[in-house]
């Protein structure tokens, strides 16, 4: 939008960045978690870290869709292309380290791997090639759900099914709760995930949790916007569910949306990498669109494999405990050239941003 | 940048059958599909790997720059007598 340039007014950064240096505690350190690869890649870009002041933290969740996707899921993606079925990802899907290969290393082998922007890619070239079996690995969160459930809705052709991966947000965050140790002090929700389910699915970490939440947009302003309305709301002694994003986010969300996700999905219990199983927290085909459901049509179902590779610490790096840069590995043996965890490979991923922000 | 949580605000210049040519602001115009949302001409959508998932609108964007100067406004009323006396 062309209002973008006044989204980034360095005299309005600087007002704020005072406003939370004023309202930050003055020995405490409070922990702000958010939970979106694009929030990292906009705090890693900007450098809005160096603006907070020592006693103000700001960690990275399960924020990055093609991180959190188990190897046991990539596993099955790999089986199927080496079976000989066409199988579509996302770009960075490629590169995702199943137990053994990732896709790339399947389309080494000669299987065919097609990467594409967008479910509808995949429809269409289903459509002008009959004669072959496609599969789209659908990965992702709530964002890009909805546009899986519209295709298998309409009805696709019948030599494409789907091989759904997708993961939703809220029950991350609780697990992140739930994790002793982790002492979060209030979360930025993600502002592109919540214009699909909007601010109501955030309502029980205020009321349940105590704990300060605000939805935020990813322009810098934004995000700096957000970590002051979290530590107003710390210093108030209060938990609130806040809208930064109000451009783009509502209470109700896209209701539209969220209709064509029942429509298609159930909401079942799910493995996340290095996470272990989440109770309602993946989306599986309803039994009346099993035809194309690509596990029901091609009987395939890997419920383990290796999620983490020896020396890795993504399952760490995914929840925020430690900081890439904490790593033996990070930059060392794995980097964005030659990855060796799913958070080097992910565009979302915390070690690439951090990789890519030369942050050593 | 192209991730796969973002996504990117476009101006619809055209609406057919459950398609919209949107304009990112670059030369050439794009189609996506919008039948996730109700949208017109003219109007501003959020688009994610080729579907437009929320609309947005110019007094929306205003909004925003009216909160944050409502926030940078608001008189920091909290700040307790000790903390003024070491800031001064």
């Amino acid at each position: 939008m062309l209002e973008h340039l006044r989204f980034r007014n360095p005299d309005l950064a600087k007002r704020v960045a005072e406003k939370i240096r004023e309202t930050a505690p003055k020995k405490d350190v409070v922990k702000i978690c958010h939970v979106c690869g694009t929030h990292e890649w906009t705090i890693t870009h900007y450098g809005l870290r160096s603006l907070l002041p020592s006693t103000v933290e700001v960690i990275a969740g399960p924020g990055c869709p093609v991180c959190v996707t188990p190897a046991s899921e990539v596993d099955e993606a790999v089986a199927l292309a080496l079976k000989g079925v066409v199988v579509a990802c996302f770009g960075d899907a490629l590169r995702v380290p199943g137990s053994e290969k990732s896709l790339l290393d399947a389309r080494a082998e000669g299987a065919d791997v097609r990467v594409v922007y967008s479910a509808m890619d995949a429809v269409h070239m289903a459509e002008k090639e009959p004669d072959k079996e496609f599969v789209f690995f659908a990965i992702g969160f709530e964002t890009t759900a909805p546009s899986t459930a519209l295709e298998v809705l309409r009805k696709p052709p019948r030599n494409l099914s789907f091989l759904v991966s997708h993961r939703l947000i809220p029950p991350a965050m609780e697990l992140l709760l739930g994790i002793g140790d982790l002492n979060i002090d209030g979360f930025i929700a993600p502002g592109h995930v919540s214009t699909v389910i909007g601010l109501k699915a955030y309502e029980v970490f205020p009321k349940a949790y105590r704990m300060p939440t605000v939805v935020a947009g990813f322009e810098p302003l934004d995000v700096l916007f957000a970590i002051y309305m979290i530590l107003k709301q710390i210093k108030e002694g209060t938990a609130r569910l806040e809208n930064e994003y109000v451009r783009a986010v509502s209470w109700e969300g896209n209701i539209k949306a969220q209709e064509i996700m029942q429509r298609a999905f159930d909401t079942v219990d799910g493995q996340w990498r290095g996470l272990g199983e989440l109770p309602s927290s993946t989306l599986k085909l309803k039994e009346e669109h099993a035809a194309f459901d690509a596990r029901e049509k091609f009987g395939i179902r890997i419920t383990s494999g290796r999620d983490i590779p020896p020396g890795c610490q993504c399952h760490l790096i995914m929840i925020g405990k430690i900081r890439p840069t904490e790593c033996p590995l990070f930059m060392k043996a794995c980097t964005p050239q030659k990855p060796v965890g799913a958070c080097m490979v992910g565009i979302e991923g915390t070690c690439r941003i951090w990789a890519k922000s030369q942050i050593k | 940048m192209k991730t796969m949580c973002l996504a990117i605000p476009a101006k619809v210049v055209k609406v057919q059958n459950g398609k919209a040519l949107v304009d990112f602001g670059e030369v050439v115009l794009r189609e996506v599909d919008i039948s996730l949302v109700d949208v017109e001409v003219g109007e501003y959508v959020l688009v994610h790997a080729g579907y437009a998932i929320q609309v947005l609108s110019r007094e929306e964007a205003e909004e925003t720059l009216r909160l944050w100067r409502e926030l940078l406004e608001a008189e920091s009323s909290l700040e307790t007598k000790q903390q003024r006396v070491q800031n001064a």
